[in-house]
């Protein structure tokens, strides 16, 4: 019981959060920052910031992540650290030689108030920079928002250090994926293929993160948005952003600024948000949907009625970041399940709205908090109980405490694998997150079946 | 949108020669806004008739991420726009982190949206550039003039020179130009004189010599500008000449910062050493 202490009686907190549902705004920088091909994302910052976010990227992901850092020193927070990040910038593309660095802050150069454009350009008057080689960069603190908001700054930072204003059309559409797996980044380009959509999905950490084994260290790995590419971003017809929270800046700056039409998408994750990506796709291409997606979604509407008794009136407890919460919550009323605690670290007002749109037809009240944490989400489960948990690793100890079956969605996924290989988004990825929900479901009705009931065929 | 940050040792009349100013512009039908950048946030009192309580950084920190433009926003002296940065009480937490926070929040709710029709942004920061926080107004993107008051005291122009420095380094990336200096008189000795030739030396220009007269601080501890609380009197018109000074300005530079020895003998040549 290392939750004991978790009481029941919920009181208001103003100042405390315990369990937080979120990270540090930079892990998502340097994550967004791996989907560039040949770029080694760079924190400007302490050593031990960049430490971390590495770890934890490394932790989830299973692979080496490179960084690098402008390892401040009690100096460098004093007098700024324009110099630490010059030096830096002419060691790694004469050490390391990428075609990128994404520079990203962290608490302290941005609480110090150094201002990373103005050095990122005094590097590139002085010549550090390479010809046809670029700096990038994003505003990280932590103290505000969350992963979620680094990732969507650095997408930005992508749009505003590479897209170039030629006022050309290449035909492309851009997607941007938002915080997912390099799994669903992979089903979202095979989806767009199959369709027949020619697009710049940016970033893109497919093969970066989840790349095979060959016996030979790549620092950079033959995968992630060629420069070039996003270099183009500003000439798509039009740009798809996967996720309010990660994607949507991005977007609605490629609208104002190149004017490239933007539409914002749930996830696509379960079957109607599924249904209305695959419909934006299939519009812009201006093709009827391929007969191998149909088929893709038969099986998933074919799995989810045949189980339907297993999925009905379950009740359910989720924490994660928003933009997976929305569709996690759509998807599971969608096949009768009760989402009924819902909680995520990121703020953002819109959030607990979404929700209780989405889930109004339950008839029953739900639980939602954004920002909440997670021991506020225990207490609502001490308070009533649910058959699951979908969240991330640091639910288990709500899990083993309650005797509740979790399932591993979201990030970190610190404790199994399997995340970074197999999606779930699009049809597919629903078969999957489906059935990993019901064989939760069933694996505690066999466990709990007197032996009177105990079936062979389920 | 013209932005102009306003610089200057603490306490030579910053926010006073900015509020006139603005005065002076509103009156000639300019849409102005005033950001007030020091965490006292006495920056707009004389535009609003007192003390504006609600700061940025205040409403913020009650009201958490749900903050409208509405609520940091007042209108002042002829229709100008006024708002306060706000910030920590003296000897705790971070005042330049506040001021980041605070342009931020501005531009997040899109307080410099074109559709305002705002022709005039005036940053008043806090004393010298003392952190990378007060220098944000030099960022890329938000102030593109600098005027900095100073007075023919030693401390106020090694305080002007410092802001140079300050400004030098932006400028060399970004396109942050001095405007000029505005000599807010303190009666020293050959005063004019000293500011111009100082002036001169930085490479740029004393763009008005603003006069000492007690009728400032009448206006103000009536809370108004002079152009408000006495529109006919002599100072009301400086400070319009300021005002049509700075609208006609055409004279931006880079500067370029003395050294101490420099400076040093200025005073000896022009100031009361003499």
């Amino acid at each position: 019981m290392l939750l004991r202490h978790t009481p029941t009686e919920i009181t208001e907190r103003s100042a405390l959060v315990i369990n937080p549902a979120k990270t540090c705004q930079p892990v998502g920088a340097m994550y967004a920052a791996l989907g560039i091909e040949g770029c080694l994302p760079h924190s400007h910052g302490s050593q031990g910031c960049c430490s971390y976010h590495r770890s934890a990227l490394t932790r989830h992901y299973k692979e080496p992540v490179m960084a690098a850092t402008s390892s401040f020193t009690e100096g460098s927070s004093v007098f700024g650290g324009q110099a630490n990040l010059l030096q830096a910038i002419n060691n790694i593309f004469t050490v390391y030689n990428p075609d990128v660095i994404a520079v990203h802050t962290t608490c302290l150069s941005e609480t110090i108030g150094d201002d990373v454009p103005q050095i990122a350009e005094k590097a590139r008057q002085e010549g550090k920079v390479p010809a046809g080689k670029y700096v990038i960069n994003a505003s990280t603190p932590s103290y505000v928002g969350s992963h979620v908001t680094g990732f969507s700054n650095m997408c930005l930072g992508m749009v505003k250090g590479l897209a170039v204003k030629t006022g050309k059309k290449n035909g492309k559409v851009n997607i941007i994926p938002g915080f997912v797996e390099p799994s669903d980044m992979e089903e979202i380009k095979r989806l767009a293929a199959e369709i027949g959509v020619p697009i710049t999905l940016f970033p893109d950490t497919s093969g970066v993160l989840n790349g095979p084994l060959t016996g030979k260290f790549r620092m950079f790995p033959k995968a992630g948005t060629p420069v070039e590419a996003l270099k183009g971003v500003g000439e798509a017809i039009g740009t798809l952003a996967m996720g309010e929270w990660a994607s949507a800046d991005a977007a609605r700056y490629l609208d104002s600024e190149f004017k490239v039409p933007c539409r914002v998408l749930d996830l696509p994750i379960g079957l109607a948000a599924t249904d209305r990506f695959i419909d934006a796709l299939r519009k812009i291409a201006g093709v009827a949907v391929p007969e191998k997606i149909e088929f893709e979604r038969g099986q998933l509407v074919d799995m989810i009625s045949d189980q339907h008794q297993y999925f009905y009136g379950k009740k359910v407890a989720l924490a994660g970041d928003p933009d997976q919460l929305i569709a996690l919550t759509e998807f599971l009323v969608s096949m009768d399940m009760l989402p009924i605690h819902i909680v995520t670290g990121t703020p953002g007002k819109k959030f607990e709205g979404r929700i209780r749109e989405l889930t109004k037809d339950m008839g029953r009240p739900v639980n939602v908090r954004g920002p909440g944490d997670m021991f506020l989400l225990h207490q609502w489960i001490k308070n009533e109980p649910v058959d699951l948990l979908i969240g991330n690793t640091y639910m288990k100890y709500i899990a083993r405490d309650e005797d509740i079956p979790l399932v591993r969605h979201g990030f970190p996924i610190l404790d199994r694998v399997g995340h970074s290989y197999f999606p779930t988004v699009g049809y597919k990825g629903g078969l999957r997150l489906a059935e990993k929900i019901l064989s939760a479901l069933l694996d505690r009705k066999d466990r709990d079946s007197p032996e009177s009931s105990f079936e062979l065929t389920l | 949108m013209r932005k102009i940050a306003i610089y200057g040792k603490g306490g030579i009349g910053k926010s006073t020669t900015t509020q006139n100013t603005v005065a002076g512009l509103a009156e000639m039908g300019r849409k102005v806004m005033v950001v007030g950048c020091d965490p006292k946030a006495d920056s707009t009192r004389l535009l609003l008739g007192g003390l504006n309580q609600r700061t940025v950084l205040d409403t913020l920190r009650e009201e958490g991420e749900d903050v409208e433009l509405a609520d940091v926003l007042k209108a002042g002296f002829k229709g100008t726009v006024c708002t306060e940065s706000g910030g920590p009480e003296p000897g705790v937490g971070c005042a330049g982190r506040g001021i980041i926070t605070s342009i931020n929040l501005l531009e997040q709710l899109g307080a410099y949206k074109e559709d305002l029709g705002l022709e005039y942004v005036f940053y008043d920061v806090l004393g010298d550039v003392v952190c990378g926080g007060f220098a944000m107004p030099m960022r890329e993107g938000k102030a593109q003039e600098i005027y900095i008051v100073v007075s023919g005291e030693m401390m106020a122009m090694y305080a002007a020179n410092n802001i140079c420095k300050g400004i030098l380094k932006f400028a060399e990336a970004g396109g942050i130009r001095l405007g000029g200096l505005i000599c807010n008189s303190r009666q020293v000795d050959n005063e004019r004189e000293m500011i111009e030739e100082l002036a001169k030396s930085l490479g740029t220009q004393m763009i008005h010599f603003v006069p000492r007269d007690n009728m400032v601080q009448r206006a103000e501890i009536n809370r108004k500008t002079v152009i408000e609380y006495d529109p006919e009197h002599g100072q009301a018109e400086e400070y319009r000449t300021l005002a049509k000074k700075i609208e006609n300005n055409t004279m931006f530079v880079i500067p370029k910062p003395l050294e101490i020895e420099e400076l040093e003998k200025l005073l000896i040549d022009f100031g009361i050493a003499n």
